[in-house]
């Protein structure tokens, strides 16, 4: 059994995974009214800005509508127990030019992803934000394609370059229990800095998944208010936060604030929360990463084949996030061959 | 009749070097009369001495020391190096082709301005995903004069990617926005770096986007197709994935780019055009001595 008395930290990701779901289009009203309804809700990180972190604003993988040290200075202000946290990946996001933006807008926490296999990409950013005297953290996304050993080795390359925590993400929400359970279990085992899980929802997992990660040592959980997060969503906080409760792990959340935090952004994005359907369920098969829903579908639409086909090609291609311009040449290659209905 | 051929030198015995080398030796224009590095005993200088090519261990100083029998040097180190090298290279009236980023001399894509470089000292090839994607961005430029901002992707194999490329990655993007900008004269630029790990490799690919208010689509197609076939002259894996279209407010077109499989696989396609860029410049500049 896991120790319970451990503290839990709980990051809210709402402001940042919530952006694929919308489009990227989060204006600086909704910005504030969620910030202050995560701070009271007393979640310990609020990360913020586009879907796939600092610098990612583009045409590959969408414009956002607010610039990203606007949103920052604007939850900043909202924020005084929660802490301020943003993605960052480098390859799309610099050191001077983003980075440095970002410790100017008041963000404590730099949580620095790459593929899953790529970790030594992560060291100069990594490192430049410890010698600023922040927090950073790595974050080794689409982890469901990598066996737990490679995994173990991505993230002790982190902890040398100075992570104070490492996340597994499952991009794709294609995890099952079992598979959390052994690469959670081997990372929390064998490195001295804090393992943490980032579920998404797409085969119904979210929750059970986020349990097994707990279960199996995992001190940092991610999750997004009723799940507004890419694909069909992330483990949604007010159930997490229900089911942290009931297994007495500590947290600082406050229930009911979090329950009104899921209403809120129910209320704030609706019409844009993520939903179960045979797009986010054959994501998650295929094992591509969830953002791709949006963009997929937009082109089988142009292009008049199955989205899922699109998927599934995909996912053959092993292809890794940041590569939405392949989406579509797979769309236009499967129109080709005319094989679709 | 060719009485004979440029006397080139590759400074610098890693996998763009040891490439190079074979590229050079393919050449009918070209001639390798010194191979330097630091290491005799590295897989690149080991190759060279096998196939007969002069090598020293020596680095710079061995280039110092055959100075007059070199017109060309290809400066395969690092951009640090570079930086040192390139007053060298110039006092001693060798004309340097430099694959780092150090930026000391001026931008060539040898498609777009090889005959505005051919007078100059020192050229820089930009960096791979730069050599893949200015070309078109100018295609769509010159189509579209009211072209607001463009944007590339590459997606390199992981396996290509060695450890310089990995630790320069800021550096990598920065130097390919500002070659963009440049050449396209478009001011708002991106570029985006991939690393896919997958096996079999991925071949290097490179998307470039672009927001263009009613852009003129079969003036950009005719441009890039045209584009496309200057390009393959000097890299024959350089290929057409997605033909100029307008999707979601957005110009797209993707390239493909197979290495030659000199030194490198064929997958790494990336380093492959960096070096035929190199190459092509070097043989148009011997061409113009004859």
């Amino acid at each position: 059994m896991p120790d319970t008395t451990q503290q839990i930290t709980v990051c809210d990701a709402t402001l940042r995974d919530g952006s694929h779901a919308y489009s990227h289009r989060i204006t600086l009203d909704q910005v504030r009214a969620y910030a202050a309804a995560s701070e009271a809700a007393g979640f310990d990180y609020l990360e913020v800005g586009h879907g796939n972190g600092l610098g990612a604003s583009s045409l590959q993988v969408g414009e956002s509508l607010v610039p990203d040290d606007e949103m920052l200075r604007t939850a900043k202000e909202c924020l005084s127990n929660t802490r301020l946290s943003v993605h960052v990946i480098p390859g799309f996001a610099t050191i001077h030019r983003e980075i440095d933006g970002a410790i100017a807008c008041g963000v404590e926490l730099f949580r620095i992803g790459c593929h899953c296999t790529e970790a030594d990409i992560t060291q100069r950013h990594i490192s430049h934000v410890r010698a600023a005297g922040l927090e950073a953290w790595g974050v080794l996304m689409m982890s469901h394609m990598a066996e737990p050993e490679v995994l173990l080795e991505e993230a002790k390359k982190m902890q040398s370059y100075g992570a104070q925590g490492v996340v597994l993400m499952d991009s794709a929400g294609a995890y099952f229990p079992v598979d959390v359970t052994a690469k959670i279990g081997l990372l929390e085992d064998r490195l001295e800095i804090p393992v943490g899980f980032h579920a998404h929802d797409n085969l119904g997992l979210s929750i059970a998944n986020s349990l097994a990660a707990l279960d199996a040592g995992a001190r940092i959980i991610d999750g997004t208010a009723k799940g507004f997060g890419a694909g069909a969503g992330n483990a949604p906080l007010e159930i997490l936060a229900a089911v942290l409760g009931k297994r007495k792990f500590s947290t600082r959340i406050d229930l009911y604030k979090a329950l009104d935090a899921g209403e809120i952004a129910a209320e704030l994005f609706a019409g844009s929360m993520p939903e179960s359907n045979s797009i986010t369920i054959v994501s998650g098969l295929a094992g591509v990463f969830s953002g791709f829903a949006k963009p997929v579908r937009r082109a089988a639409e142009q292009l008049g084949v199955d989205p899922r086909d699109v998927f599934f090609e995909l996912g053959k291609r092993k292809v890794v996030g940041g590569q939405e311009d392949l989406i579509l040449a797979v769309a236009a290659e499967l129109a080709k061959k005319g094989g679709i209905k | 009749m060719k009485i004979r051929k440029l006397p080139v030198a590759i400074l610098g015995t890693g996998n763009i070097g040891t490439d190079l080398l074979i590229k050079v030796m393919r050449s009918e224009t070209l001639e390798c009369v010194l191979f330097a590095g630091r290491n005799l005993s590295s897989p690149g200088m080991t190759k060279a001495s096998l196939l007969g090519v002069p090598v020293s261990a020596k680095g710079l100083r061995g280039i110092i020391d055959m100075a007059h029998e070199i017109s060309l040097v290809f400066d395969a180190t690092s951009a640090a190096d570079h930086m040192e090298h390139a007053a060298v290279f110039e006092k001693l009236g060798i004309r340097a082709i430099d694959l780092t980023p150090a930026k000391v001399g001026r931008m060539c894509v040898p498609a777009v301005n090889l005959d505005e470089c051919l007078d100059l000292p020192n050229v820089n090839m930009i960096t791979c995903g730069g050599q893949a994607s200015i070309p078109l961005a100018c295609a769509i430029a010159a189509a579209n004069p009211q072209v607001q901002y463009i944007e590339t992707i590459s997606t390199i194999a992981s396996r290509s990617a060695g450890p310089a490329t990995r630790i320069n990655l800021d550096e990598y993007l920065l130097t390919t926005e500002n070659g963009l900008s440049v050449f396209s004269h478009c001011e708002r630029t991106k570029a985006i770096l991939n690393l896919n790990p997958a096996q079999p490799c991925v071949h290097m690919q490179t998307t470039v986007m672009a927001k263009v208010e009613d852009p003129d689509i079969s003036a950009t197609r005719e441009r890039v197709l045209e584009m496309v076939e200057r390009i393959r002259h000097y890299v024959p894996g350089y290929r057409l994935i997605i033909e100029p279209i307008a999707e979601s407010g957005r110009l797209v077109t993707m390239v493909g780019v197979d290495g030659l499989g000199d030194h490198l696989p064929k997958f790494a396609g990336n380093l492959d055009i960096i070096n035929c860029a190199a190459i092509a410049y070097a043989e148009a500049y011997a061409n113009r001595l004859e």
